[in-house]
């Protein structure tokens, strides 16, 4: 039967100006040259104005004041440093006081953190709720009240170093912040530190191994207690054996002071409980929300296959609730990090208080301390991410 | 047994449950007492409350004193918190600098500010759709009556400060961001390359540094990109700070929520032969908000939270005006308080942010429920 339906055909191969327009490949193009134009319009007009400011006010641009003295002093330092140093000086100084700041929060908010979602699980009514509390009245006030909050109460409510409150005459807590024995190395301390060192090595080592001979074998090797033994037990052997080469200066109670010992600072504290606290609460959430996600049949299924409890936990619960677990976590890691720049409001000196704050107010190079600052954090954020990603895929769950 | 009685089938009375099988005692067993261990733990949290409460009770409303001159008047009356210093500044603490003859303005906005929100969050509002206009309206209506100018005494911006000055940041914030995370998280799930490497950039570096040095830009080095000469207002800097900002965190959320979409729906929006706008508008947008709601919201907590940091480049929101009432002799020392205080404030909000949104979601919750 001969159709009657007028097909109007395939469309006709020709050029014409409509069809640029309605032909999505050679729209795509249209908007991206666009938007590349504008983009470089506005870039090309920042930096133009950036140059006229810069001849307008005389300034140079450079990096060469960071070889400058400082001629400002940083209460809390991790390296040696003076009001002589250079400016360049002070922003290591600040780096590795963020960086100080970063790495101890990071692993107390994650103590913390674990322990309170463990609890905001718990069939315990009164303990389950308790956490609830603590999590939902942390996690809804700013950070920054936190942090003024703990170090106003540090500052006011501690007791003046003359009357500070003291730990077998060896930890002092006080409105000074919180002083303890200062370790001195001995020469053959490095001794401890190479057995440190290797025991790790061996650790590591030991473990391959014994996974090599299960997989091939199916023996079982006591590996977590050979690992606690040559991380933990070989360097205080060492220690016992090359005969305790530390020694402690004990801090003593001085007249207006503490002398001697190893202090920390008051603002390094408040600013380290507070961040961790805060953060704790969030962690607490993610932890939760990881356990919770793990389908309660794996681990029947796995006891079902005569498993152990502690290897189900191991072995099949942790490793399933660790996936959901470690994304969220690596952004509440970036985020202690970067509130740590909050240090400035307290008096802590991170990178934004030093090279960001004083060395910018003094040099007068906005610019060229803001660049530093920014890419600092962005090389930060960045490397944290990445480390994290790398460790995400490796427990990623690997489908076919 | 001759206690044993016999029933015919079917006329068996019902008998009570065991004692301690039901009702308050089982979940009591339950909750506090189902092992040794928990024993324990309910004993052990019994005595960290016994421990907290009472000196917290006392020190937050036995003791304290709520009217008081000075803070040395304080101590004599009462050994806890000291309220009437902020009772004192409470006009400070709400208004900041505002002038005292002008705050009914301040009072009139945020009245609008509740009538403008209630259509937004609340579908079943009598006359909605043309309340949804005045909604519409309100952000300039605002910046009008806070402003001033047309008629009304005009006020600098700097004078804003306080619990109104954290609401102005806030809402404009999320007004502004919302719409741009939305675009740049379009932008970079694009197929034009151009357009996604644009957007990842601004997303990724928003992300990658603190707010705080963001700030620092805004204050210091911002008049660098500008025309030699020219300069504008520190709180619009900080606005456009914060929502850009906010909206690379929105950005990645809501891209959370976009990937979730399978790849089918974005197929049939096509074979329908919607045009890209019209299928986002209407297919894929609507059900990847419903998803990223919580994220959303938690985006919007974080803002609010965020904009205490204004006070490092000098803005005097409710932490600004507490720290520099503090410098009052006659008030030193009263920090505690201040802080409290403040934190109160944000709980009240942040919480009831969250509390809508878990509304949000049970709402909007069309699937299955498992």
């Amino acid at each position: 039967m001969a159709t009657t339906l007028d097909h109007s055909g395939p469309p006709k191969s020709g050029f014409s100006i409509g069809k640029i327009w309605t032909d999505k490949k050679s729209r795509g193009v249209i908007i991206q040259v666009i938007a590349m134009a504008i983009f470089c319009a506005i870039l090309f007009y920042l930096a133009s104005n950036v140059v006229g400011n810069f001849q307008k006010l005389g300034k140079p641009f450079g990096f060469d004041f960071l070889n400058q003295p400082s001629n400002y002093d940083i209460n809390q330092t991790l390296i040696d440093y003076n009001s002589q140093s250079s400016h360049g000086r002070a922003a290591v100084v600040g780096i590795l006081n963020t960086l100080l700041i970063a790495f101890c929060g990071i692993i107390l908010a994650t103590i913390l953190g674990f322990i309170l979602g463990v609890l905001r699980l718990s069939p315990n009514w009164l303990v389950n709720k308790l956490a609830y509390c603590y999590i939902e009245f942390v996690r809804n006030v700013p950070v920054l009240v936190h942090i003024l909050l703990v170090h106003g109460i540090l500052v006011h409510s501690l007791p003046h170093p003359k009357q500070a409150i003291s730990v077998a005459d060896k930890f002092f807590l006080s409105n000074r912040g919180f002083t303890m024995p200062q370790p001195l190395f001995q020469p053959l301390f490095w001794l401890v530190v190479a057995a440190f060192v290797f025991g790790i090595v061996f650790a590591f080592w030991y473990r391959r191994t014994a996974r090599i001979k299960q997989a091939a074998t199916g023996e079982q090797s006591p590996v977590f207690w050979v690992m606690l033994a040559s991380i933990v037990g070989l360097p205080i052997l060492a220690y016992l054996l090359t005969g305790l080469p530390i020694e402690w200066q004990v801090p003593q109670q001085g007249k207006f002071n503490l002398k001697g010992g190893m202090a920390i600072k008051p603002e390094f504290i408040a600013l380290w409980l507070a961040l961790s606290l805060y953060t704790a609460a969030f962690i607490a959430e993610i932890v939760r929300a990881g356990i919770m996600a793990v389908n309660k049949g794996q681990s029947e299924a796995a006891l079902a296959l005569g498993l152990p409890r502690e290897k189900t936990m191991n072995l099949v619960v942790i490793p399933q609730a660790l996936r959901v677990i470690i994304p969220p976590l690596t952004s509440q890691y970036l985020n202690i990090t970067k509130n740590s720049s909050l240090a400035i409001a307290i008096g802590y000196m991170d990178i934004v208080a030093t090279i960001g704050g004083i060395s910018l107010n003094q040099t007068g190079r906005e610019m060229e301390c803001m660049i530093i600052v920014l890419s600092l954090y962005l090389l930060f954020s960045l490397t944290i991410s990445m480390i994290m990603n790398w460790y995400n895929k490796r427990i990623a769950l690997v489908e076919r | 047994m001759d206690t044993v009685q016999k029933y015919t089938p079917g006329e068996h009375p019902d008998l009570k449950p065991p004692i301690g099988q039901t009702g308050l005692l089982l979940w009591l067993r339950k909750n506090f007492f189902s092992s040794t261990f928990n024993v324990v733990l309910t004993l052990a949290t019994l005595y960290f409350l016994y421990l907290i409460i009472p000196p917290l009770v006392k020190w937050l409303f036995v003791d304290s004193v709520f009217v008081a001159d000075s803070r040395a008047h304080c101590r004599e009356l009462g050994t806890g918190a000291c309220w009437g210093f902020i009772g004192k500044r409470l006009g400070q603490f709400t208004y900041g600098f505002y002038p005292i003859e002008e705050r009914w303005r301040v009072n009139l906005a945020f009245v609008l500010f509740i009538v403008a929100t209630l259509p937004v969050l609340w579908d079943k509002m009598p006359w909605r759709r043309n309340l949804l206009w005045f909604s519409l309206a309100f952000p300039f209506l605002a910046a009008w009556l806070l402003l001033g100018g047309f008629g009304l005494e005009p006020v600098a911006t700097d004078k804003f400060g306080g619990f109104m000055l954290t609401m102005v940041i806030g809402v404009t914030g999320i007004v502004v961001s919302l719409p741009l995370g939305i675009l740049l998280a379009l932008g970079r799930q694009s197929n034009l390359h151009f357009i996604r490497w644009l957007c990842t950039g601004f997303i990724e570096f928003f992300r990658g540094v603190p707010l705080i040095t963001l700030l620092f830009v805004a204050s210091t080095m911002l008049n660098y990109f500008l025309p030699p000469g020219s300069t504008f207002d520190l709180l619009l800097r900080v606005l456009i700070m914060v929502s850009l900002f906010s909206a690379a965190y929105l950005a990645e959320v809501v891209r959370g929520g976009l990937q979730a979409i399978p790849k089918g729906q974005h197929e049939a929006a096509d074979a329908m032969g919607l045009k890209y706008w019209a299928s986002m508008r209407l297919i894929v947008l609507p059900q990847a908000l419903k998803i990223s709601i919580p994220g959303i919201v938690n985006t919007f907590i974080g803002l609010f939270k965020d904009s205490t940091l204004v006070i490092v480049i000098g803005l005097l929101d409710p932490l600004g005006i507490g720290r520099a009432s503090l410098s009052d002799a006659t008030w030193q020392g009263l920090s505690t308080e201040v802080y409290v205080f403040i934190a109160l404030f944000f709980f009240l909000c942040c919480f009831g942010m969250s509390r809508y949104s878990i509304y949000l979601e049970n709402k909007l919750h069309t699937g299955h429920r498992n």
